[in-house]
């Protein structure tokens, strides 16, 4: 016991001098933004996005000169407690403005915090719905429900199918959120959802049940609301099935071209709503994507995109209430919610994107579809 | 029709199971310890194995003989630094509990070497798939294999642990350590070479693994390896026949949970049919029952 | 003899207490004096709710000396248990307190039944069969609370496994557990000095339990199963007994967990074999059968990880170090050897002799 207290006190001390390392809170002319994200665990491959394309922005808005950012990006390995904790870590450097969380989950335990606190969170990613409940929270993606109806009413108007299976993953809000809303509108919209199939986070390495199951159901397309991690799976798996339906998702499928090593060929004719392809003709997104792979490797994906976008929104707001970084957070707080209301971007994901004082962005979904290996406007 | 092939992804994604089971179950035999970094030693495996034929061109069997390279050096190296000074602590506990920080350690340095990405495994197997009653029921060559290589690998054991002098000694320490000792068995060297045998299999399961469902990251490894120790459970841990029956059953019932009861349940459904497949055998199928003598 | 024996025993308890009630005045007065940081004041809750956990695993694995893997599940039925009775009666019982320590007594209540549940099956088995049935036990709770959808309206309550749009609910009606999102909203109630009245009562009840009559039966069966039966003592009784108590301790754990964030979801992070490894964790590091030093572990490894943020990317990979490096100082035998020999206290007192000279 007596042992025991001894290293625990020298774990204590060491883990104090390292911590105390690299947080200096120096007052300079710039904004403390903070950003909360997972940066380990399972889902680090989207907080790892956020975190890199948040930089590379902030870098570009700083080598313009004019406002200038400072970034601090904290890990919350997708849990509600961590990412309180990170949160509070940040405070404690003196963050100004909140970007983040990058998941839903933690992204509503920060935003009861935020409130209190009132600090600007502007979420890139977090799409339930009470991710921005409180009017000081706003999101770059689109939210649950309305990424759903947009699907089925996209099905449904350019009658693509009219049995349309499911396969989702019933223990991911961002999954079974898209799913609910999208069999909600499908009745609307005349579709038939033939099949309905699970699968969870702790099972999602065989899919031949679910394909099985849309394929008995003679579903003429899969609705897939799910990531590009488990898709990539799917599309592996049915093509070696002879599954002939056609596969519609949302912009968690962005990304799937980028998968190191997946054969595109597989993602032919799927078709996907998202508002941001990062092989899109662009030169905003080009340079993006270039800047992008320079820096970090790799192609950007979706998250990136938001997250990228998130801090020129930031900047936009900045500029438009005129605050300065002397301000506290809660003046600035106050400031930019009214101003996050005002600005229009172009941006990424969206041009003229404008957000409603509840948090919303407005802006179009494009669906594309893979041709040839490739995002072709559809 | 649809319960044959529901059947047959059964058994594939079981036999997967059962190559992950084999290496738990005969470091668990041996050394009597839950190595809960085996899923991750599965995942570094994949990794080198992708590495080795992305990066150096290497073809299939060297780049695999290098994954099993790679694999047996870090099993050992595990096993000596980690787990050997801790074999006669006061609770078998303590071993456990590193063998999970190994196993977040390996996670968290394959998360910095790798990156987070999602990396698509090219298909290592490519041969033909067998086509039964016209068409109707494809089993794809890489099942087969896997199937084959379980059943290579479980007779390969059992021969050598029946057979050769190095099998017999591990049979002894795992009978009883001291006297394993007394008679003159280097207890060390047997514990470390069944690590080394038991990491050689993880790089061959990881490469299976991957192949079968192609996309590795660093938590690859986790859930198939807890899945795997259901397993070597169900089967009977410890017992390398019962590994093998434990995987293909746990994949049977988890297709077929998911086929015929509940989707979303098919977790829980595996699970319920351990619990009660330990009520009734309470050491697993094929696993002896060790009764306490007074 | 018997009367020395007992005062020491007191005199542990009352260290064990001191230690709680000392680290609440030290960090009430810190918070006072404005100068605790934002994530040591967010920190304080957790570390009372897994100190709870600790401390009731402490009791499965170190008294009744049974490995348990499924601890955390426990916690998730308290949990939900308590966000979901909070959220029916928020407008019932607007009165904060009581709606607290009720939904506090319901997390406990709903634990302790889930132990008597799993507890029966679980302990006719031994060993490492013990634990894979927990882990499995556990799975299984946090496969279904992730599926579990509950609506109200006027005609009352719903359940679904399925998805909201089959709970049926009228237009005014709320959805109150949203499958993998869980509850929301749940207000906070949680305070550190709850907390740390909880992990009172908590170590008040064990060390009460372990001192009695009863507790020297559930030691008598970890440590000779065979020999406790001769002699008569009721071995499903007591081992049921130590299971159900630990459970339901862990359900108010579940409860404080709950009403300190306001989005409750089962997730393998928060309620699934990670965190119930976690705890097991702090017990073992803590020391088997420890109360004291599992709660301190407890405490200890809740914050370091915080503390490492500083590191960047290399956090959990130093904190993964970390671990290995404790358990081989503080469980290797060749390492404790080591440490007898070369001691502080034994170097000091050779200073001693060497000044002295």
């Amino acid at each position: 016991m007596k042992k025991f207290t001894k290293f625990v006190a020298t774990a204590c001390v060491a883990a104090l001098a390292l911590s105390a390392i690299p947080v200096s809170a120096e007052e300079t002319g710039t904004f403390k933004i903070g950003g909360i994200g997972p940066i380990t665990g399972s889902t680090s491959v989207y907080g790892q996005a956020v975190m890199n394309a948040a930089q590379l922005a902030v870098d570009e808005i700083n080598a313009e000169g004019g406002v200038q950012f400072e970034l601090n990006f904290q890990d919350d390995e997708n849990d509600q407690e961590t990412a309180v904790n990170a949160y509070n870590t940040l405070k404690d450097w003196g963050m100004q403005i909140l970007l983040g969380t990058v998941t839903s989950a933690p992204c509503i335990a920060v935003g009861a915090e935020s409130v209190n606190d009132n600090i600007f969170q502007l979420t890139p990613s977090g799409s339930a719905v009470e991710c921005v409940q409180y009017d000081n929270a706003f999101r770059v993606c689109f939210s649950d429900p309305n990424q759903g109806t947009a699907s089925a009413q996209y099905i449904g108007e350019h009658e693509l199918a009219t049995k349309v299976a499911v396969i989702y993953d019933s223990s991911d809000v961002y999954s079974s959120g898209i799913y609910e809303n999208f069999a909600k509108e499908a009745e609307n919209q005349g579709l038939e959802i033939v099949a309905a199939e699970a699968f969870t986070a702790d099972s999602k390495t065989d899919f031949s049940v679910q394909l099985q199951k849309a394929k008995d159901s003679g579903a003429e397309l899969i609705f897939l609301p799910i990531y590009y991690t488990e898709a990539s799976l799917i599309l592996t798996q049915a093509s070696s099935m002879g599954v002939e339906a056609t596969f519609f998702g949302c912009d968690g499928l962005d990304g799937i071209l980028a998968v190191e090593g997946f054969d595109t060929a597989l993602a032919e004719g799927v078709m996907l709503l998202t508002p941001f392809a990062a092989d899109a003709q662009d030169e905003k997104t080009q340079n993006f994507v270039a800047a992008y792979e320079e820096q970090f490797g790799g192609t950007p994906n979706q998250f990136a995109a938001d997250a990228y976008d998130g801090v020129y929104a930031i900047k936009a707001a900045i500029d438009q209430a005129g605050v300065t970084p002397d301000m506290s957070a809660s003046d600035i707080c106050d400031a930019l919610k009214v101003a996050m209301t005002e600005i229009t971007i172009d941006g990424l994901t969206g041009t003229g994107m404008t957000w409603t004082a509840d948090g919303e962005p407005n802006k179009e979904p494009k669906a594309v579809q893979i041709v040839d290996g490739a995002y072709t406007a559809m | 029709m649809s319960f044959l092939s529901y059947l047959i992804n059964g058994i594939s994604l079981g036999s997967v199971y059962a190559i992950i089971a084999l290496g738990y179950t005969m470091v668990y035999g041996i050394a009597k310890m839950l190595n809960f970094a085996h899923g991750d030693v599965i995942m570094i495996g994949a990794y080198v194995m992708l590495t080795a034929m992305t990066s150096l061109m290497a073809p299939t069997i060297p780049a695999l003989l290098l994954a099993v390279v790679a694999c047996t050096v870090l099993g050992v190296v595990i096993e000596r630094v980690a787990y050997r000074p801790l074999r006669n602590a006061s609770s078998p506990l303590a071993v456990l509990i590193t063998a999970i920080g190994v196993s977040y350690l390996l996670q968290n340095i394959a998360l910095l070497v790798f990156g987070a990405n999602t990396k698509s495994f090219p298909s290592v197997v490519q041969l033909p798939a067998l086509s039964l009653a016209g068409g109707k029921l494809v089993i794809s060559s890489l099942t087969l294999v896997t199937i084959l290589a379980c059943i290579v690998i479980m007779i390969g054991l059992t021969l050598f642990i029946k057979k050769t002098k190095a099998g017999q000694a591990m049979l002894a320490v795992s009978e009883d350590k001291g006297a394993a000792q007394l008679m003159g068995i280097n207890v060390n060297g047997t514990i470390a070479l069944t690590f080394a045998i038991g990491s050689a299999l993880a790089a061959i399961a990881g490469v299976l693994l991957c192949s079968a469902y192609p996309s590795l990251t660093p938590y690859t490894g986790s859930m198939p390896g807890i899945k795997a120790f259901v397993a070597a459970v169900f089967g009977g841990i410890g017992s390398i026949p019962g590994a093998m029956i434990g995987g293909i059953l746990l994949g049977v019932i988890e297709i077929f949970g998911r086929a015929y009861i509940s989707s979303q349940m098919a977790d829980a459904i595996v699970f319920a049919v351990l619990i009660v497949v330990l009520l009734v055998k309470p050491a697993g199928l094929l696993g002896k029952k060790i009764q306490e003598k007074v | 003899m018997e009367k020395k024996r007992w005062n020491k025993t007191a005199k542990n308890n009352a260290v064990t207490y001191g230690i709680v009630v000392l680290f609440w005045v030290a960090m009430t007065l810190w918070d006072q004096s404005g100068n605790l940081s934002s994530l040591m004041r967010g920190l304080l809750v957790p570390v009372c709710i897994y100190a709870i956990m600790a401390v009731s695993l402490n009791l499965t694995v170190g008294i009744l000396g049974e490995l348990s893997l499924g601890h955390a599940g426990f916690m998730c039925v308290g949990a939900f248990a308590s966000a979901f009775f909070t959220n029916l009666m928020k407008e019932t019982i607007p009165f904060t307190p009581l709606r607290f320590a009720l939904a506090i007594l319901i997390a406990a209540l709903f634990a302790a039944i889930f132990g008597v549940i799993i507890g029966i099956p679980v302990l006719r088995l031994q060993g490492d069969y013990l634990a894979i049935v927990t882990l499995a036990f556990g799975e299984i709770i946090k496969n279904f609370v992730n599926i579990l959808y509950v609506g109200k309206d006027s005609r009352g309550l719903h359940f679904s496994i399925k998805d909201t749009l089959s709970l049926g609910l009228e237009d005014e009606g709320v959805v109150l557990v949203k499958g993998p999102q869980g509850i929301t909203g749940t207000s906070r109630d949680a305070t550190f000095t709850i907390g740390i009245i909880l992990l009172l009562i908590s170590l008040f009840i064990i060390l009460r339990l372990i001192q009695s009559r009863d507790g020297r039966a559930i030691k008598a069966i970890r440590d000779n199963q065979i020999a406790a039966e001769s002699i008569g003592i009721n071995i499903t009784k007591y081992k049921l007994m130590a299971f159900t108590v630990s459970a339901a301790l862990a359900g108010v754990a579940g409860a404080l967990y709950a009403h300190n964030l306001s989005s409750l979801t089962a997730t393998s992070q928060n309620f699934g074999y990670n965190m119930s490894i976690m705890i097991l964790v702090y017990v073992v590091l803590g020391g088997i059968g420890s109360i004291r030093g599992s709660m301190i572990a407890a405490a200890v490894l809740t914050v370091l990880p915080e503390l490492l943020r500083g590191l960047n990317d290399y956090r959990m990979l130093i904190y993964a170090v970390i671990l290995i490096v404790a358990m081989l100082l503080n469980w290797a035998p060749a390492a404790l050897a080591f440490r007898e020999k070369y001691s502080l206290k034994r170097l000091l007192g050779r200073n001693k002799t060497k000044e002295a000279e």
